[in-house]
Formats: structure tokens, C-alpha cells, sequence
């Protein structure tokens, strides 16, 4: 039972990214038709506002510490980060402590602008041209996107750490009242879990129960006609894309902890994310989330030992082996609407 | 000429000629001079010219005249290359029977990824021959580890059996006693020209292949292709079942990428996983639709392009800058320099990728529409009539073969 949990665990947090990753997939493609190949490298450069942030917060001079010496009797040289001496030494050290939290702040913004300058500077002109030639140039705008910031950060991992009152492990098994020491997972990956829950949750309460949020799905269900009624359709779609371009990009940012950026892993998780939006249905909100936690669990599971032995290499294939079985028997995905993206 | 019609034989000879005088033309700077080192007359990258030009014209049956893309080839590719290190293993140095096996190998695999992914169309279709290869990519790394010899790479050792090994047979791949690896050096002036055996086993089979995908573009088979890119219900209303003409075309090109793919092991005798990687599936995309897809010719110059990119271009660093704007001042050179060093050397990638936008935005047609583009503008400044400017207005619009 408990390795059952550990497992269920294990598999929500690339759950959670997933879902996170597909949902704005499928945002972009419910809204605008269009298959974003550049949503891996969006998810990336919300990674690398955390890289960012927490690089400006420990922007240090030297500074000579009289109250200590070297081993040579001189007065120590230390690094002072500029944000100990202009705000204090504890709410420096918060700053620094609470860097990946606080890069949410700058990357909401900058995502927005960035999803918002995509969308009207080059997806725009796609809206009409086949689904190939939208993927073909969406995949050449994420290899600049990578080299660009291959270009400011380097081609090696920058690990960026959690606070520090949530890098250790937990004890989940002992909360659940198991014997201590059994269910150990790091805390992060929880906190990982709940912020994708939240956010995921705020996407649909934002289209579910807001004025605009109607108009949008009314406006996925049927453009035409919404703009007839003198709806700027456009407009709320263009806003959209920004709002699918911060999901991915806060899912990026709090994923730093969890895998130290690298300028490629944008589009690791793109061709993973793909099919799970495949898996789920193309267009389907519902069906991305939960294909995105699917996936990610039944990942974790075919990782088990017990599993490994009984069908060796089975946790090298298990999610594409997934998604060819529901592309064959399913041709919809699991949730997909009738008619999107048939034939 | 070998049925083809005489436009077309016109066609096969240039590029035969072409492929044959490579080693020449890709040589155009001197030794001696500053600009050596954007000559490409070496035989290693000319044998990629070669194989990837293969690879690509086997992509270019499947994507280029039934419209559907494969981001999956590099699977293919893959097989063909273990197949040709397993037969160096088994019987000997001669690529002969290990090309033969590649071919065989990738037809089969080809079939069964083709008749499962082929049920599907559109985005749906990508992604399941993207999964099977990735599928193939991380077995090959982890289950097929003896077949494989996984992240190792696979590779002969001593100890094996190599059954046909006889006294005195040369030690690295060869064509019945021909070493790939030799080549003869011709120093002409200033200029040294390389003729290498394994160019020109590579060009050879080249050729023949392009030939064999020109007859399939020209024959009624290739029509049925391109009419399936066109309107597929409409063939299918007509009564033509056309899964069977695609699983053909998929297969085909499955054989073409594992026979470049044998042909890189048999230049060179290792092979590894990572060949199977999506980013090289991706990156045979970016080959054909640079160089203009289901055209002829465009997919083979822009693997040409890609390739020459790759080993050329990234070898621009900042001293080779300085060198060539030592004659500007000091603070314009910097400026220069600080601008343009980001897409040159390790940046190449950033500017592929900008081409790579330019192209698919502006140029659908790739770099063969762009030719045909600047030809019509010749055409229409030196003042031909009205006819003539609609058939080049149209030719450009519509790239043809």
C-alpha cells in the first residue's frame, strides 16, 4: 500500500508539469487552431526567470568584514549581496532564501508580453496556413528561443535551489499514519503539486465563471458567430495565448528546483507534452489535465522494480506505448470533441 | 533515356555531373589563402553530402508527395546502421552484405511502424511515428542493450566472430578489397584536390537512387501520391484505396533512410543510439522544407546547406572575426564583431533557426523557390512578353519539379 502511494506521489509532479505544459497546449489550440511547437520553450523561459532572479539577488560586491580576519591576520574580504546591504541583513537573506517563489512575480510578466509578442508578431499570420507549416515555423521560433538563451546562460545547468524551509523530505507516511519512514518525498515536489493544482484550478474557474471566460469558450465553440454578435473575438484569443504562455512559463519557474535549467529542456518536455495532449484529445481542457497526471503516474509505476523485472525496458516506453494503443483504439483521445482535428 | 523524358535525362546528367566533380567544386579557395577554411572538399563531409542527401530524398517521397509528416525517420535511419556494424561483426569489413541487410532491415521495420502510424492522419500521424521512434531511441539504450551495446555505442572488437575475416583483408570497411577510408590527393597550383573511395561509393549509390526516385516522382504511382496530398476523400470517392500506395511510399523511404543509414556506419564503423534521437528526425524536416519539399532537387540542396552549416559555419570563432575586420576601427570592429559573433560558431544553430522562420514564412517553397523567384525577376527586367511572365509568375508560385 505505501509503495503503491510513494508511487502515485512519484508520478505527480512530472504529472503536474505535464498537465501544466498540455493545458496551455490546449488552450492555444482550442482558441486559436493552432499547434504551438514553441510551448516547450516557453515552459523554459519560465525556468530561466528563475535562473534570473535568483542570480540579481545575489549580486554581491566585496566588502572588507572588520569584525574578522583571515588566516593571515588581514580584515576578511567578503561578498555582500547588494540586497543585504540595501534592505538588511534578514530581509537579504529572505530574498535570496525565497528566490524561486519570488521569480513568479517577474515571470507573470514577462510571459505575458512574450506570449502576447508571439502571437501578434508571428502566430497571427499562421491562423490560415496548414497545421505542418504552423508546426514547422513554431519549431524553428523554439530553436531561437533556446539558442538565445543558450547565448546568455550557457549550454550547462544552472541548479537553482528551493527555500530552505521546503528542500528536505517529508514524511508523508507518517501524516497518513503509516509507519514512520516509509513514505519519504521531498517536499518541493509537494509544493510542486499543489501550485500546478491551484493554477490549474484557477484556468478553469477563470473560463467557467468570469464574463470574459464565457465569451472565450463561447468563441472556441463557435468563432463565427460569436464575432457576429460584435464580440473583438480576436482580442480575448490574443489574451489567451499570453495566459497559456504563463502557465507554461510559471510551471517553469517552479520546476527550477526540481531539474536545474538547461536550455534544452523545453524541448524535452514539448515532445512529451504533445502526447499527452494526443493522449487527452486535442482541445480538450479536461483531457490534457488529466491524460498530463495519467502519464506521469503510470511513468513512476513502470519505474518499479517489480514492474521492471516483469516486463524489462517497460519504463524507457510506457507513455508512448500508452499513446500509440489510445491513437489506435481511441482515435479522439480520451476526451476529445467530436470533429477537432479529424481527417 | 531510360524512360525518362529528355528534360529529365537533361536533369540526371547535371547531377550526375555534379555529384562526380564535388570534389572539385567544393575546393574554390587555395591552400594558401584566408578563405581556406570555408572549403569543403574534405572527405568526411562530403560522404554526409552524400548519405544525408539520400536520407533526405527518401523523406522527400514520403512528406514531399503525400504531404504527411514523419517526425520518426531517425528510427530508420538507426536500424540501418546496427544492421551494417552487426555484419562487420559477424562476416567481415565489406559493407556489401551489411547495406543489403540495412535496406532489408528498414523496409520490415518501416512496414510494421508504416501499417500501425499510417491509420492515422494529420498531427496524429506525427506524433505516432514520433513515438515509435522514441520508443526505438530509449529500447535501443535500455532492453536491446546486447544488441545495441547501449550507451557504449555499437562498435567490432577483437574477439569477434567475423567468419569471412581472411589473411590480409583490410581492417576497415571496404568494397571487395576497395578501402573506404583511402583517398588520392591532387595538388594543382595552389589548390589540393581529395578523391576519396568512400565519396565516391557514396555518389555513386547517390545517384542511383536519385534516379529511382525520379522515375517514382514521374510514374503513375508518384501521381497517385500527389493526389493524395491533394484531396484524399476525393480518391477514396473515386474508389481507389490509397493505403496501400502510402504504406508503399512509407516503406520506400524507410529503406532510403536505412540504406544512408548503413552507409554512415560503412564510412565510418561505430554506430550509436543517439542517432535514433527526435532531433534528428527533426532534423531531416528542417532539410527538406529549407530546401523546398516535393521538388526534386530543393530537399538534397538543403541537406547540403544544413550539413555544410554545420561543419563550416561553426567554426567562425572570434579570432577568425578579428581577422577579418582587422581593417576597421578599433571601436567599429568591436561593434562589428560583438554583433555578428552570436550567429557564427557555436551560434549556428540560432541562425538555422532564424533561416529556418525566414524560410517557412516567405518561402513555403524553400530555397528552390526562391531560385526559381530571382530567375523570373531576370526574366520579366529583360523585358519578355506577357506569357512568358505568367509562366514564371506561376512556376515560382507553385515550385515545380
Amino acid at each position: 500500500m505505501d509503495a503503491i502511494i510513494l508511487q502515485i506521489l512519484n508520478g505527480l509532479d512530472k504529472g503536474s508539469a505535464y498537465a501544466l505544459i498540455a493545458l496551455g497546449l490546449t488552450l492555444i489550440f482550442g482558441t486559436l487552431g493552432v499547434v504551438n511547437f514553441a510551448h516547450g520553450a516557453l515552459f523554459m523561459i519560465g525556468a530561466f526567470c528563475a535562473v534570473t532572479v535568483q542570480k540579481l539577488v545575489t549580486l554581491s560586491f566585496e566588502e572588507v568584514d572588520p569584525t574578522r580576519t583571515d588566516f593571515l591576520g588581514n580584515p576578511l574580504k567578503v561578498q555582500m549581496p547588494y540586497v543585504d546591504a540595501l534592505f538588511g541583513p534578514s530581509a537579504g537573506e529572505f530574498l535570496i532564501n525565497w528566490s524561486v517563489p519570488l521569480a513568479i512575480v517577474l515571470a507573470i510578466p514577462v510571459m505575458l508580453v512574450v506570449g502576447i509578442t508571439m502571437e501578434r508578431g508571428l502566430i497571427k499570420h499562421f491562423y490560415k496556413r496548414p497545421h505542418a507549416e504552423q508546426i514547422l515555423v513554431t519549431f524553428g521560433l523554439a530553436i531561437v528561443l533556446q539558442e538565445i538563451v543558450r547565448y546568455f546562460f550557457g549550454a550547462n545547468p544552472i541548479p537553482t535551489g528551493a527555500p530552505s524551509a521546503f528542500a528536505g523530505p517529508m514524511d508523508i507516511g507518517a501524516i497518513l499514519g503509516f509507519t514512520p519512514g516509509t513514505v519519504i518525498y521531498p517536499y518541493w515536489r509537494f509544493v510542486y503539486f499543489i501550485f500546478s493544482a491551484i493554477v490549474i484550478g484557477g484556468v478553469f474557474a477563470f473560463l467557467q465563471f468570469t464574463t470574459f471566460g464565457m465569451v472565450v469558450r463561447a468563441g472556441m465553440n463557435d468563432r463565427e458567430t460569436v464575432g457576429l454578435l460584435g464580440i473583438n473575438i480576436d482580442r480575448r484569443f490574443t489574451i489567451m495565448f499570453g495566459i497559456a504562455a504563463v502557465v507554461a512559463g510559471m510551471a517553469g519557474v517552479m520546476y527550477a528546483p526540481i531539474l536545474s535549467p538547461n536550455f534544452h529542456m523545453g524541448m524535452d518536455f514539448l515532445v512529451l507534452s504533445f502526447v499527452v495532449v494526443v493522449v487527452g484529445g486535442m482541445g480538450s481542457l479536461p483531457g490534457a489535465v488529466a491524460a498530463g497526471f495519467l502519464l506521469g503516474i503510470l511513468q513512476s509505476f513502470a519505474s518499479m522494480n517489480e514492474v521492471k523485472s516483469l516486463i524489462p525496458g517497460i519504463d524507457q516506453v510506457i507513455i508512448y506505448l500508452v499513446a500509440i494503443i489510445v491513437l489506435l483504439t481511441r482515435p479522439r483521445g480520451l476526451m476529445g470533441r467530436r470533429g477537432v482535428m479529424e481527417e | 533515356m531510360l524512360g525518362l523524358s529528355r528534360k529529365d535525362t537533361g536533369f540526371l546528367i547535371a547531377v550526375i555531373c555534379l555529384t562526380l566533380a564535388t570534389p572539385i567544386f567544393l575546393q574554390p579557395f587555395p591552400e594558401t589563402s584566408s578563405l581556406a577554411q570555408f572549403n569543403a572538399g574534405y572527405p568526411d563531409l562530403m560522404q554526409r553530402f552524400a548519405i544525408y542527401g539520400i536520407f533526405v530524398m527518401g523523406f522527400n517521397i514520403l512528406f514531399g508527395l503525400t504531404g504527411y509528416l514523419s517526425f520518426g525517420h531517425a528510427a530508420f535511419l538507426g536500424v540501418g546502421s546496427y544492421s551494417v556494424v552487426w555484419m562487420y561483426k559477424l562476416l567481415d569489413y565489406n559493407v556489401l552484405p551489411g547495406l543489403v541487410l540495412a535496406v532489408i532491415m528498414s523496409g520490415i521495420f518501416a512496414l510494421f511502424i508504416g501499417f500501425v502510424s499510417l491509420r492515422r492522419s494529420g498531427i496524429y500521424f506525427s506524433i505516432l511515428t514520433l513515438a515509435f521512434a522514441q520508443m526505438s531511441y530509449n529500447l535501443a539504450y535500455s532492453v536491446f542493450t546486447p544488441l545495441t551495446n547501449g550507451e557504449t555505442g555499437l562498435q567490432v572488437y577483437l574477439n569477434d566472430p567475423q567468419v569471412l575475416m581472411s589473411e590480409g583483408a583490410p581492417t576497415s570497411p571496404h568494397l571487395f578489397g576497395l578501402v573506404m577510408n583511402e583517398s588520392a590527393k591532387v595538388a594543382v597550383g595552389d589548390w589540393i584536390f581529395t578523391f576519396n573511395v568512400g565519396y565516391y561509393f557514396t555518389a555513386i549509390i547517390a545517384i542511383l537512387v536519385f534516379y529511382l526516385s525520379l522515375r517514382i516522382f514521374r510514374s503513375p504511382f508518384g501521381m497517385i501520391l500527389r493526389a493524395i496530398k491533394t484531396n484524399r476523400n476525393r480518391l477514396n470517392y473515386a474508389g481507389i484505396n490509397t493505403k496501400p500506395y502510402m504504406l508503399t511510399a512509407f516503406v520506400i523511404s524507410g529503406m532510403y533512410a536505412g540504406l544512408a543509414g548503413g552507409l554512415l556506419a560503412a564510412m565510418d564503423p561505430l554506430t550509436g543510439a543517439q542517432r535514433m534521437q527526435w532531433t534528428a528526425s527533426g532534423e531531416v524536416v528542417l532539410m527538406a522544407i529549407l530546401g523546398g519539399a516535393g521538388t526534386m532537387m530543393g530537399p538534397i540542396l538543403g541537406a547540403g546547406f544544413i550539413k555544410y552549416f554545420e561543419n563550416i559555419f561553426s567554426k567562425i570563432n572570434e579570432s577568425v572575426l578579428h581577422q577579418w575586420f582587422g581593417w576597421m576601427p578599433d571601436g567599429v570592429q568591436d561593434f562589428v564583431i560583438g554583433v555578428v559573433s552570436p550567429f557564427v560558431g557555436e551560434g549556428w544553430h540560432l541562425t538555422l533557426g532564424l533561416l529556418f522562420m525566414v524560410v517557412v514564412i516567405f518561402l513555403p517553397g524553400g530555397i528552390v523557390q526562391g531560385a526559381l523567384l530571382v530567375v523570373g525577376m531576370f526574366r520579366r527586367r529583360n523585358g519578355h512578353d506577357g506569357p512568358k511572365k505568367q509562366e514564371s509568375a506561376s512556376s515560382a508560385a507553385q515550385p515545380a519539379e
